[in-house]
């Protein structure tokens, strides 16, 4: 244990990759520490990936296991495209947080505890059933006993605040032990609590004290054996900032809407994990964002649709649960040929499920979940930042192929943070929408361009456009109410042939590798960063190994079975029970797809993937 | 030129300008014929050019309406209407938008967004057709119906209460409530031209009659015999009397209403009360919509109108603060904004 560490002479440890994870209660303010620690080794110049791991109860009872909320980030030298397998350092600021992270813990890391938190009664709570710090538990780890809580009151004396708000600092002491061990500097969190807590200098006074006082600690223990360097990344040159998956999404259709120079009206209900798009986009009305906290999920998409209807970039977002809810509305403006965007930030299910567990399990949802022959454009992002350009992209392809288009996102996608090259405005492709213009015949509401077979668009307020539309079947062109067989059968399949068509107008799937071969890793939406990192992990170590990563999942690319037809072996790999292998055989029924799955509610980790695959290679 | 060009009035529409040219499929003596003919000839009153209406609706017999309108219009999907008009009220708030709804479809499916469209007060108009039944299913009790109504799906009598729109309407603090009836035109024309004039969420309730599965729903007000005696006329600032000769009037007693005769134990028109559809209270409002036969007459006219701003009036004054508020004014100075790095 520490003791024996603590001997030799402080090192510093050069490494690739590091992985960190704090762990507290819910209101010990563990998703700020983390954000705080990802912020600063940004600025420092490392690539990393983060990942929040909150329960769904807002502040369960203090000290139980339940109300534990995590915060892990991988920091790197090289490019990091996840969060991380198991921490190289684990902070627990009780004996719950230990209880439920160990299992994220390093064999042979570091754990740091809060001693004053591990009492009889804390212990008992947790549900140890002794001390796990003196009954040999963690005896396979390096642990730092820190009495985090007494020295930040300690340290605290004589600051005019009361009790609770100096207990509260002892987040910023245990951040402040991450800074000296690895060698970050104070600076930036310092601005940043000057400025949160301007109007109450004590508070801000307060914090930064502890963060200090934690850097010092640190330094002067000898039970920290060794400071860890992880040098800056060599990243593409650009400017950057932190976001996360919700704020890209949000602003990605901002972007679309202030290039289609129309307003966003955002219809939603709040629901975990997709609120956070809500709260974004009511920050910017004076950008062109029109929201409406609507009185239930119906209501959210059906204002969309009325939006929409009207002119406006109608568009709604929720999660499994609230797109159930939708789906007659969703079949309305498929029907009425009208440009929606639904976003579902996919969580675990199903009913209630795991509200703020990822998975990816409403792929079936997106393509089939509505009455009779509804097809929608569905399209996944893959990153946190790339939910930017897929929000963009959603919204272009809804208004220039005139239908519904759903967006998946995650849990994991949402909450998760990068570092993101961002775009400058101009860069951004235009889109152009169908338009109506007068021509001197009557307006024929299903009249469509014959490329895209998207109907010509008239809104009210244009004059000699007057029309009616609805859900009830169209006559062809006239769009008036047709009961007539023949056209029924036309209009479903002109309707699915304008989806299938998209493919005319999507980027060709890409393939990191040689593009044939032994094995082809085949993933979607929020599983890039893992599938991404086990293949150039095999493929460094010389294996025949390929990875073709999906965001376009209806329709698929149109190179997709040409690609496919390159590999010995396919394997899907995905947060489901293999609804996406299912999708592609049922597309290209010659091929084999093998399926690879996991439903804990958690991503895929590096490890299990690569023994996966290295099976799959004997 | 240009200035000749400019000068040019468009000319006026009439009611024929208002009429789509799609075949009206109503059943034969359908209320709705009455209501469709009472909106194209309310709506050249209004001044409003035709691209600038917009109805919506939902799903039943009614919501076919918007089929039959030479106007924007748009056929959604059951209960929805009011949601749907919502968007497209807040995406263009120019646009005269009507929402057309049956009982079935306002009440039931969509009786949450009918009360959330008044509580936010929407700058919308809801017509609700309000004939007891479902029409469009044929013949099962709606939530308005009568209790014991003997219908399809109520062979031993319907068990549940029926729900008053007024009321739903002042408990949802709606700012506009009216009531019409399908064989009064003259009423449902005034009514709706005024329904148009409110800001906010204008609730008009016409009681309509269903010729096949609930054919004469309304008899007890409408028939002949009893219209004198059984319908009161309210209009604002005037007092509130009805009868063949106006001889019968509302008072106030206690806490109750009561049907008085002028001329009887002393009761003179100083007693009845006069009717005042701007008081902000909605307690006299609420007793009026409870009014029913054989006990009281039934009320017609505007019962409640009162100013309050509508939603998008808010809408519009928030987004100017949040601009005042912003250091940005584009998505490039919003991607700037903040904590940004540079990689060199």
């Amino acid at each position: 244990m520490s003791e024996t560490l603590a001997n030799g002479k402080k090192t510093t440890v050069e490494k690739d990759k590091v992985v960190l994870r704090f762990a507290g209660d819910s209101g010990d303010g563990m998703q700020l520490t983390g954000s705080q620690f990802s912020f600063t080794s940004a600025l420092f110049g490392n690539d990393l990936a983060t990942f929040p791991d909150f329960p769904a109860e807002i502040r369960a009872p203090l000290g139980t296991v339940e109300g534990v909320s995590g915060f892990q980030v991988q920091i790197g030298q090289v490019d990091v495209y996840t969060p991380g397998d198991l921490a190289d350092v684990l902070v627990a600021m009780n004996p719950a947080a230990l209880k439920s992270n160990l299992r994220y813990a390093r064999v042979g890391g570091t754990i740091i505890l809060d001693m004053d938190a591990f009492d009889k009664r804390n212990i008992e709570k947790a549900g140890f059933s002794g001390n796990p710090v003196e009954d040999g538990a963690l005896d396979a780890y390096n642990v730092v006993e820190a009495p985090i809580s007494s020295l930040t009151k300690t340290a605290l004396e004589g600051i005019q605040l009361d009790n609770k708000s100096i207990m509260r600092c002892k987040n910023m002491f245990a951040l402040g032990m991450m800074y000296w061990l690895f060698d970050r500097p104070l600076s930036d969190t310092e601005k940043y609590l000057d400025s949160k807590f301007k109007k109450m200098p004590a508070l801000a006074e307060a914090n930064k004290k502890a963060l200090h006082t934690g850097f010092h600690f640190a330094e002067t223990i000898e039970a920290l054996p060794s400071m860890y360097k992880v040098p800056p990344a060599k990243i593409e040159k650009g400017k950057y900032r932190h976001i996360s998956g919700n704020i890209a999404t949000a602003w990605g259709f901002m972007a679309a809407a202030e290039k289609m120079k129309r307003k966003i009206f955002y219809g939603s209900y709040p629901i975990t994990p997709a609120s956070d798009i809500l709260h974004e986009l009511s920050k910017h009305k004076h950008l062109g964002v029109i929201t409406l906290q609507a009185e239930d999920e119906i209501a959210a998409v059906c204002s969309a649709i009325g939006a929409s209807y009207a002119g406006q970039i109608g568009l709604t977002a929720s999660s499994g649960p609230g797109i159930a809810l939708k789906g007659e509305a969703i079949g309305l403006a498929i029907m009425a040929e009208l440009p929606l965007i639904v976003v579902d930030v996919q969580r675990g299910g199903p009913s209630t499920g795991l509200p703020t567990k990822t998975e990816q399990a409403d792929i079936n949802l997106a393509l089939y979940g509505r009455n009779s022959e509804s097809p929608c454009i569905v399209l996944a992002a893959s990153t946190p930042a790339n939910c930017f350009e897929f929000a963009y992209m959603a919204t272009k392809l809804a208004f220039e192929h005139m239908t519904p288009v759903m967006l998946l996102t995650d849990g994991y996608l949402a909450n998760g943070s990068e570092p993101w090259k961002y775009p400058k405005m101009a860069e951004m492709p235009d889109i152009t929408v169908p338009m109506a213009t007068p021509n001197g015949e009557a307006y024929l509401p299903y009249l469509r361009n014959k490329e895209t077979l998207a109907r010509y668009f008239a809104v009210p307020g244009m004059a000699g456009f007057e029309h009616r539309i609805g859900g009830l079947e169209k006559q062809e062109n006239t769009g008036n109410v047709s009961y007539d067989p023949r056209n029924h059968e036309d209009m479903v399949k002109v309707r699915a042939e304008k989806v299938e068509r998209v493919a005319n107008y999507i980027p060709e799937q890409k393939v990191m590798g040689e593009g044939k071969g032994k094995l082809l890793v085949v993933g979607w939406g929020g599983t890039y960063g893992s599938l991404h990192t086990s293949v150039s992990e095999l493929w460094k170590a010389g294996k025949d190994i390929d990875h073709a990563h999906f965001n376009y999942i209806n329709p698929l690319p149109k190179n997709t079975e040409q690609l496919f037809s390159g590999y010995e072996k396919i394997v899907v790999c995905e947060l489901n029970m293999g609804q996406f292998a299912n999708h592609l055989r049922g597309k290209f029924p010659k091929l084999q797809f093998e399926s690879y799955t996991k439903i804990q509610g958690l991503p895929f980790a590096v490890t299990e993937l690569k023994e996966k695959f290295i099976d799959l290679l004997k | 030129m240009a200035e000749v060009a400019e000068k040019e009035e468009k000319p006026k529409l009439t009611k024929k300008d208002f009429a789509s040219d799609q075949l009206v499929r109503w059943c034969p003596g359908c209320g709705d014929y009455s209501i469709l003919s009472a909106m194209t000839g309310a709506l050249p009153q209004l001044d409003i050019p035709k691209e600038d209406i917009v109805f919506v609706s939902g799903i039943g017999c009614a919501a076919r309406f918007p089929y039959y309108m030479n106007t924007y219009g748009f056929h959604t999907i059951h209960g929805r209407g009011p949601a749907v008009a919502t968007g497209v009220k807040l995406a263009n708030p120019k646009l005269s938008v009507w929402e057309i709804q049956g009982d079935g479809d306002a009440l039931a499916i969509g009786g949450n967004h009918f009360i959330h469209a008044l509580r936010r007060n929407i700058d919308i108009n809801i017509l609700l057709f309000n004939n007891e039944i479902y029409g469009l299913t044929k013949g099962q009790y709606s939530p308005t119906s009568p209790t014991g109504l003997v219908t399809k799906s109520t062979p031993y009598g319907a068990l549940e209460r029926p729900f008053h729109a007024g009321e739903l309407v002042l408990g949802a603090q709606g700012t506009y409530y009216s009531r019409t009836i399908d064989t009064n035109p003259k009423l449902m024309t005034e009514i709706f031209v005024k329904a148009a004039q409110h800001v906010g969420t204008s609730m008009v309730e016409i009681l309509q009659n269903c010729v096949i599965f609930n054919d004469d729903a309304h008899g007890a007000v409408t028939d002949r015999a009893n219209r004198d005696d059984f319908q009161l006329h309210i209009e604002h600032g005037q007092p509130m009397l009805f009868g063949k000769e106006k001889q019968k009037g509302l008072r106030l007693n206690g806490l109750k209403l009561e049907v008085v005769t002028l001329g009887e134990n002393g009761v003179t028109e100083k007693d009845i009360l006069v009717h005042d559809a701007h008081e902000p209270d909605s307690t006299l409002h609420m007793m009026l919509v409870r009014l029913h036969p054989p006990e009281f007459p039934i009320v017609l006219g505007v019962i409640r109108d009162v100013t309050l701003p509508a939603y998008s009036e808010k809408m519009e004054e928030e987004v100017k603060r949040s601009g005042e508020k912003s250091k940005y004014t584009c998505m490039d100075d919003l991607l700037n904004s903040g904590e940004t790095w540079e990689v060199k």
